[in-house]
């Protein structure tokens, strides 16, 4: 693994780079944007999020290996959140089956 | 047969576990056994987070009026000194990497300092929601202005939205609690030089977990104070 080390500087300009985007972020929840106020504040975030990861975090210079699994974990999250609000967005798009409604209730016994 | 103790004890380094064939290697385990572990830490996180969108969806105009009943001021700074933390913790394990005790523990502490001040906010705001009657289930009894606020969204809707924020947040601060603990061992480690610029492995992987937990909370910024905006 190499043993980089990385700047005080870089470490220093990101920091300054994330404070300003949280400057930005609060800023822009004053302004009204309609449904891209959302938009915008997690496309901010996601921006944040890289910086910590790439920077802070060292993943700019870790294995493939390292990189690999982060990026896993990401995949699947995106996974998780996409798929569950697909299905709960497109749910009444269709009626349910004839079928269904037209079948007695369970009994039970 | 060969003599595996006297082979290792004549390399043996500092810091060096012995299932390792030397500092690298193991350097490399550690950080790849706190990102699987962090991976699990993302999918916890991320099947609360993934319920919190459903239900924002469903019960916007209740989570709109729950939100902006936050201190957006509170909830900014708190962000500004949780990143602090993340520069300082940075700076902590570069410290180790150069070999420097005296930066190590003037970071550290620093580490140790904004995570406390970002709990004592924390701890502030809690306290104004008991002032408020606004903690779902324990003290739920908006009054008021409070309730006026939110009434237009449903009440148990909002009382929903307040569920999502005090389990989030908590999650969140006892991750915070748990990283201050593990702070707190670094600094007594570092102040002993326990890390060397090729053995600092503990403070990489608490700092690794330090840098997630702030990653957590720059989601539950914008998502928590800045709904619907408030303009």
């Amino acid at each position: 693994m190499s043993q980089h080390i990385e700047p005080t500087k870089t470490y220093v300009t990101v920091f300054v780079t994330l404070i300003g985007l949280t400057l930005l972020t609060t800023g822009v929840a004053f302004i009204d944007l309609g449904a891209f106020n959302t938009v915008v504040a997690l496309a901010i975030a996601f921006c944040k999020m890289l910086l910590v990861i790439l920077f802070f975090m060292h993943v700019r210079h870790s294995s493939g290996l390292v990189r690999i699994t982060v990026i896993a974990g990401f995949f699947w999250l995106a996974l998780l959140i996409g798929l569950t609000l697909t299905d709960y967005h497109t749910r009444t798009w269709t009626s349910p089956p004839q079928a269904w409604s037209n079948s007695a209730p369970p009994t039970h016994p | 047969m060969p003599d595996i103790h006297v082979e290792h004890a004549e390399h043996a380094e500092h810091g060096l576990a012995h299932q390792f064939e030397d500092l690298t290697q193991q350097q490399e385990a550690d950080t790849l056994g706190i990102w699987v572990f962090l991976v699990t830490e993302i999918m916890f996180f991320g099947g609360i987070f993934a319920g919190y969108a459903i239900l924002r969806w469903l019960y916007f105009a209740a989570f709109e009026g729950g939100s902006h009943l936050l201190d957006i001021r509170l909830g900014a700074f708190n962000t500004v000194a949780l990143l602090g933390s993340s520069l300082t913790m940075a700076l902590a394990v570069r410290s180790a990497q150069t070999g420097n005790r005296r930066l190590q523990v003037i970071f550290l502490t620093w580490t140790l300092i904004l995570g406390g001040v970002f709990l004592g906010i924390k701890a502030y705001e809690y306290h104004q929601k008991f002032v408020e009657h606004i903690v779902p289930s324990l003290d739920w009894a908006p009054e008021g202005e409070v309730l006026a606020h939110l009434a237009p969204g449903g009440l148990n809707h909002a009382e929903l939205y307040f569920f999502f924020y005090f389990g989030m947040t908590g999650l969140h601060a006892i991750h915070m609690i748990i990283g201050m603990g593990l702070l707190i061992w670094l600094l007594l480690r570092a102040r002993k030089g326990d890390f060397t610029p090729t053995y600092f492995g503990p403070v990489e992987v608490v700092g690794l977990y330090w840098h997630f937990v702030d990653i957590v909370w720059i989601f539950l910024f914008p998502l928590l104070y800045l709904i619907g905006g408030r303009y």
